[in-house]
């Protein structure tokens, strides 16, 4: 059992303080939902928490497992068990899938030791017939060219593969049609399991029809407003975020 | 001999009257003409001047450390290092301070289908005509006319590979020339000549004994293609890091042959890489690639140019150079298109990746275009690791060093694949990895 503990979390871009105190625990095997209208933080919060070195982070704590991460690189951080699931996946030109995923593993292995290709390409293979992806897929140069849907079950493999404690997906379902983001999902549902956390950051509640959430968040400037399960993303879809927003600023007059 | 007026001062260096008449003692009785040649050159060198700063063709080299003094022309070498890049091969000629050290001929038939590799030497006797048709028969055009005089000059020894008329030889033919000893000067060569729907693949490997001698290498190779005929070319440059490298291609594709050459730069400490193509015939076709891995002080010289002699004939240029510490490199590509060479399709890039701050690049394209119905597309960029990309990588566990190490194979890849052959194009991307790990 893992723990990813945000505690009081405070986070900048610049001078712009974005993240200003947002606290929030997951548990192996959670699926927790972030969501929030566009520019409220979710995806910075995603990214302070992955270790991108634009932000600077302010305040608070980030411990996983009970160890603090933010003195980490992003790559320690991953090693240690994050996976952020992009938003918008870079493109590598020139890099396929089989040798990104490669580097990906032989950085997990200890000094000195060389990964078994074969028992790599194996267990690559397997994930991909599980994830049901064409073998073709990893000759490929890391999504470049790909279209949306490909973009997200290239990130949902690569999470296949690295077997994160803790994953925090950015917006997957942005930019998907309803059949990419059907099968999208079902990639996340056959990680899902006792072993795995996950934090999905959505803004709209389509997602949550296809992968059913344990707790959901509201986030709202910076901050987690307002907690509750599954029907609160219901009630959201129902109300439209201008309810969380009289709500608040009921709470606070 | 037409005296050129110039401020510069003719200097000989190490390579005196004296040094010319011991190497032409050392070499076996030589075919009149050749030694003609040879002493015309030597006469050549010795008039020419070094090259100055104003000179446009030197426009961004380092002059300064261009230097003839020091260095001497040695006999044979007892012993050659290791030479291989694991790949299969149809023949190895291995050549040590420019003599033959040993020769193989692994595919049994190539003899019997009227292939030929052999040394220079032996071609001079036994296949003249060829060699004097094609051996060093086009003037520089890029600024080291001088040190192309002194190729000739001294060219001991190399290779001369030729393939009949619709022979295709599938597996690659090796060269390999190596300077032994410190302070070593050498001059290698190889000549192909491919008949009409011939097809040839060569390697040429250029190294050192140790990687801190002192050694002058000016290497020139002549490639021919006759109608029809495919060439592969693979040149490895791998010298001291404390050697001052010349290295100058002759290529010429006549009606719709096709040649492809890819210059690895690795070693040298300054080294200056010339490439000619002349695209005679409609149909003809050069595929012009390089990569450079630059490291510390090093400085990398290319000047290229594209030659459209013929109507409908088409040139690809493709240089990508990463720079680490203080490398430098330069790149000045022209494209010249003369008035009947109509429907010319000629690309020309080169791109740079800057793995420090202190590296420089320096890139100077150009066209000249006579004729009125072509397509000519030229650009060159310089670019550092893009952040999001390394954070893309590094998220997913491997650390900024291998990140970056990663980016510049992909940054490489789009050269490495223009390969058709798969074996080669991973002995290549292997041989990269290792110039990674300091």
């Amino acid at each position: 059992m893992s723990t990813l503990v945000i505690k009081d979390l405070h986070a900048s871009i610049g001078e712009k303080e974005i993240v200003k105190g947002l606290s929030l625990t997951i548990k192996s095997g959670e699926v927790h939902a972030i969501m929030g209208p566009n520019g409220t933080g979710k995806s910075t919060l995603a990214k302070v928490v992955s270790g991108h070195p634009d932000y600077t982070v302010t305040g608070g704590d980030v411990l996983l497992d009970g160890v603090s991460i933010l003195t980490q690189e992003a790559d320690e951080r991953a090693r240690a068990g994050l996976f952020l699931a992009f938003q918008y996946p870079s493109e590598i030109p020139g890099v396929s899938i089989a040798n990104f995923l490669r580097a990906a593993v032989q950085a997990r292995m200890a000094e000195g030791e060389e990964i078994d290709a074969t028992a790599y390409y194996k267990r690559l293979y397997a994930k991909m017939d599980m994830l049901k992806i064409d073998r073709k897929f990893t000759s490929r140069s890391v999504n470049e060219g790909f279209s949306g849907g490909e973009k997200k079950r290239c990130e949902i493999l690569q999470m296949a593969m690295l077997e994160p404690k803790f994953a925090l997906m950015d917006e997957t379902d942005s930019g998907l049609d309803i059949d990419a983001l059907r099968i999208v999902s079902e990639g996340v549902n056959t990680l899902r399991g006792p072993n795995l956390g996950v934090l999905m950051i959505t803004h709209y509640q389509r997602l949550l029809n296809y992968i059913v959430p344990d707790f959901v968040h509201v986030m709202w400037d910076g901050r987690i407003v307002k907690s509750g399960d599954k029907s609160l993303a219901l009630e959201l879809e129902a109300k439209g975020y201008d309810w969380v927003k009289k709500e608040l600023a009921a709470a606070t007059a | 001999m037409s005296v050129t007026t110039l401020s510069a001062p003719a200097v000989t260096g190490a390579f005196t009257p004296d040094v010319f008449q011991a190497h032409l003692a050392s070499l076996p009785e030589l075919p009149a003409w050749w030694l003609e040649r040879k002493r015309a050159a030597y006469a050549r060198f010795a008039a020419l001047p070094m090259p100055v700063r104003t000179d446009e063709s030197w426009r961004f080299s380092n002059i300064s450390t261009l230097t003839l003094e020091g260095v001497n022309v040695p006999g044979a070498a007892q012993a050659v290092p290791p030479a291989t890049i694991g790949i299969k091969k149809a023949a190895k000629l291995i050549f040590a301070n420019g003599r033959l050290f040993s020769r193989e001929l692994l595919a049994a038939d190539l003899a019997s289908r009227g292939v030929i590799v052999d040394t220079l030497q032996n071609a001079l006797v036994k296949h003249g005509d060829l060699v004097r048709e094609h051996l060093l028969t086009q003037p520089p055009k890029l600024g080291s006319a001088k040190f192309s005089a002194l190729h000739e000059a001294f060219l001991a020894d190399g290779a001369f590979i030729y393939v009949p008329k619709g022979v295709e030889i599938e597996l690659p033919i090796g060269v390999f020339s190596y300077a032994i000893g410190q302070n070593t000067a050498i001059f290698p060569h190889t000549l192909v000549v491919a008949g009409e729907n011939a097809k040839v693949t060569v390697i040429d490997y250029f190294g050192s004994e140790a990687d801190d001698q002192v050694q002058l290498a000016i290497g020139a190779n002549d490639l021919f293609a006759s109608h029809g005929a495919q060439i592969t070319y693979v040149g490895k440059q791998d010298w001291s890091h404390r050697a001052l490298s010349f290295q100058s291609n002759s290529t010429i594709v006549r009606r719709d042959a096709r040649v492809q050459s890819l210059n690895l730069h690795l070693g040298g400490r300054q080294s200056r890489h010339e490439s000619l193509s002349q695209l005679q015939a409609p149909g003809a076709f050069s595929e012009m690639l390089s990569l450079s891995v630059a490291h510390d002080d090093q400085e990398f010289d290319q000047r290229t140019l594209q030659l459209h002699q013929a109507p409908e004939t088409k040139s690809d240029l493709l240089y990508k150079n990463a720079l680490f510490e203080r490398a430098r490199t330069i790149f000045s590509g022209l494209i010249v298109v003369d008035p009947d060479a109509q429907k010319t399709d000629a690309y020309q890039s080169n791109r740079n990746l800057m793995l420090s701050d202190d590296a420089e690049a320096n890139s100077l394209p150009g066209l000249e275009i006579q004729a009125n119905d072509v397509r000519c597309t030229h650009g060159a960029t310089s670019s550092r690791i893009d952040p999001e990309q390394e954070f893309y990588l590094q998220s997913r566990g491997i650390a900024k060093e291998a990140a970056d190490e990663l980016l510049t194979f992909g940054f490489f890849e789009e050269v490495l694949n223009r390969l058709a052959n798969d074996e080669l194009h991973d002995a290549l991307r292997n041989l990269i990895r290792t110039k990674f790990k300091k």
